[in-house]
């Protein structure tokens, strides 16, 4: 089983070369019919086997005067814990304004985190913590090089997050 | 050998630690609002109480005199908008700088207890009195039955940080019972284990007696307390079972005490926040 891990990986190590597939990531925002609606704070990140975490992106009220809008950043608990309380906030290419609900797309941010990372399994989380809300952890997990065959990788949330998608877009 | 000697000075003990520390038969506790903070400069409020019933405040204040709060730079933190009630006592803290600290209520002296002629319990100094070791000779009959000396050091306290947890102020002081924090208090998680190594005067402390209650315990017909001794280098291992804010007890006695005293003792007091994974 090892050993066909290692053929595939040699086959897209070719194949990813000449077609630079980019790695996308659709994460949706559901809609909530709650009385008091705040959007979400979302942090996204990537983790290696030994949880050390590359951060791909976060959005919060960074608009709120005073930078009062950090207070919050801790609720993504894992987030905070998997380098976000380690950050000088805001980080150009990073941070972000909160997000409604819909689709949303990632695929530059997720470009940028993952070309230094050496080939491994990682696993992608996504967080959303909400004010007089909830908050939801999703992961996905995918390895470098990318494998055209292991894409979409999918996972959805029952809560705070709705269905999240790992693509390759060419 | 020596835990023979040990049990037998505990046993002894027992009753007379018992009578002479009201305030010792219960739980004192410092309690922040938050643990784990972000922000520029963010508030938290602090519950200071003695009660069993954690974290509910249902017995003592705890006096405010003697805690002292170390920001992440060692410097002193200004306790704001201090309070006594009934029940509790309660300050703010205004955290300006990033990093972890330390709030906590530290004492240690010489006691004495004995027996006088009418065979009256007798105790130096008095109740919530702090000992002056130059009237030790003159305060306390040195051939009184039942003599007791002791070194008695105890420490309570909590941790809060603001951003990344920062180890500056989690430096023993090599004084009394102390914990030194292979895992950073302020990064505990439901279901991991934490190592915690506990010091007394400096050095490792084996045979620590420790106890961690979780809070909530009016709404639960069991204390659910885990029950931990520290191994010969001082360590112990706790597994939060879940998210919650934790109570630990240890306690720990031997007869290294430098003279007049024949018994060192430590106590310790610590608030845990755990967070769910």
């Amino acid at each position: 089983m090892k050993y066909v891990n290692k053929f595939v990986w040699l086959a897209v190590l070719f194949a990813g070369s000449s077609s630079a597939a980019e790695l996308a990531l659709n994460v949706e925002i559901p809609r909530l019919n709650v009385a008091e609606y705040h959007k979400p704070y979302v942090g996204i990140w990537i983790e290696n086997s030994r949880r050390q975490a590359t951060q791909v992106a976060v959005w919060y009220d960074v608009e709120m005067a005073n930078q009062e809008g950090e207070e919050w950043l801790k609720d993504m608990r894992q987030w905070w814990r998997r380098g976000g309380r380690a950050l000088e906030l805001p980080v150009d290419g990073l941070s972000g304004a909160t997000r409604g609900p819909g689709v949303h797309q990632l695929q530059t941010e997720l470009t940028d985190a993952i070309k230094n990372l050496p080939e491994g399994e990682y696993t992608l989380r996504i967080e959303a913590a909400r004010e007089v809300g909830g908050r939801e952890l999703l992961s996905l997990t995918f390895s470098l090089p990318l494998e055209t065959n292991e894409f979409p990788i999918q996972a959805r949330g029952n809560s705070e997050l709705g269905l999240a998608t790992l693509n390759l877009s060419e | 050998m020596n835990n023979l000697k040990t049990k037998i000075v505990l046993g002894a003990l027992v009753s007379l630690t018992a009578l002479s520390f009201p305030a010792d038969a219960h739980r004192a506790w410092l309690k922040p609002s938050a643990t784990v903070l972000s922000g520029d400069a963010p508030f938290i409020t602090v519950d200071a109480a003695i009660s069993n019933t954690l974290f509910h405040a249902d017995h003592h204040a705890m006096s405010l005199n003697g805690v002292e709060v170390t920001a992440p730079n060692g410097t002193s933190l200004e306790l704001l908008n201090s309070s006594s009630g009934k029940y509790r006592s309660v300050f703010d803290l205004e955290l300006t700088q990033q990093g972890t600290y330390r709030i906590a209520s530290a004492s240690a002296g010489l006691r004495a207890f004995w027996r006088d002629e009418e065979g009256n319990r007798k105790m130096w100094p008095g109740r919530g009195q702090q000992a002056n070791e130059s009237e030790f000779a003159t305060a306390v009959p040195q051939n009184a039955d039942e003599l007791r000396v002791m070194r008695s050091s105890r420490r309570i306290e909590s941790f809060a940080t603001v951003g990344a947890p920062t180890y500056e102020v989690l430096e023993p002081t090599g004084h009394g019972l102390e914990l030194a924090f292979h895992t950073h208090p302020n990064d505990l998680y439901a279901t991991e284990t934490a190592t915690f190594q506990f010091f007394i005067d400096g050095e490792p402390a084996a045979g620590v007696e420790v106890e961690v209650v979780r809070g909530g315990m009016r709404y639960r017909n069991s204390q659910e307390e885990i029950t931990l001794v520290s191994n010969a280098e001082g360590m112990v291992e706790v597994t939060w079972p879940e998210a919650g804010m934790y109570f630990m007890e240890a306690s720990y006695q031997d007869d290294q005490a430098a003279a007049p005293a024949t018994i060192r003792s430590g106590g310790y007091a610590g608030t845990f926040e755990v967070l769910p994974l």
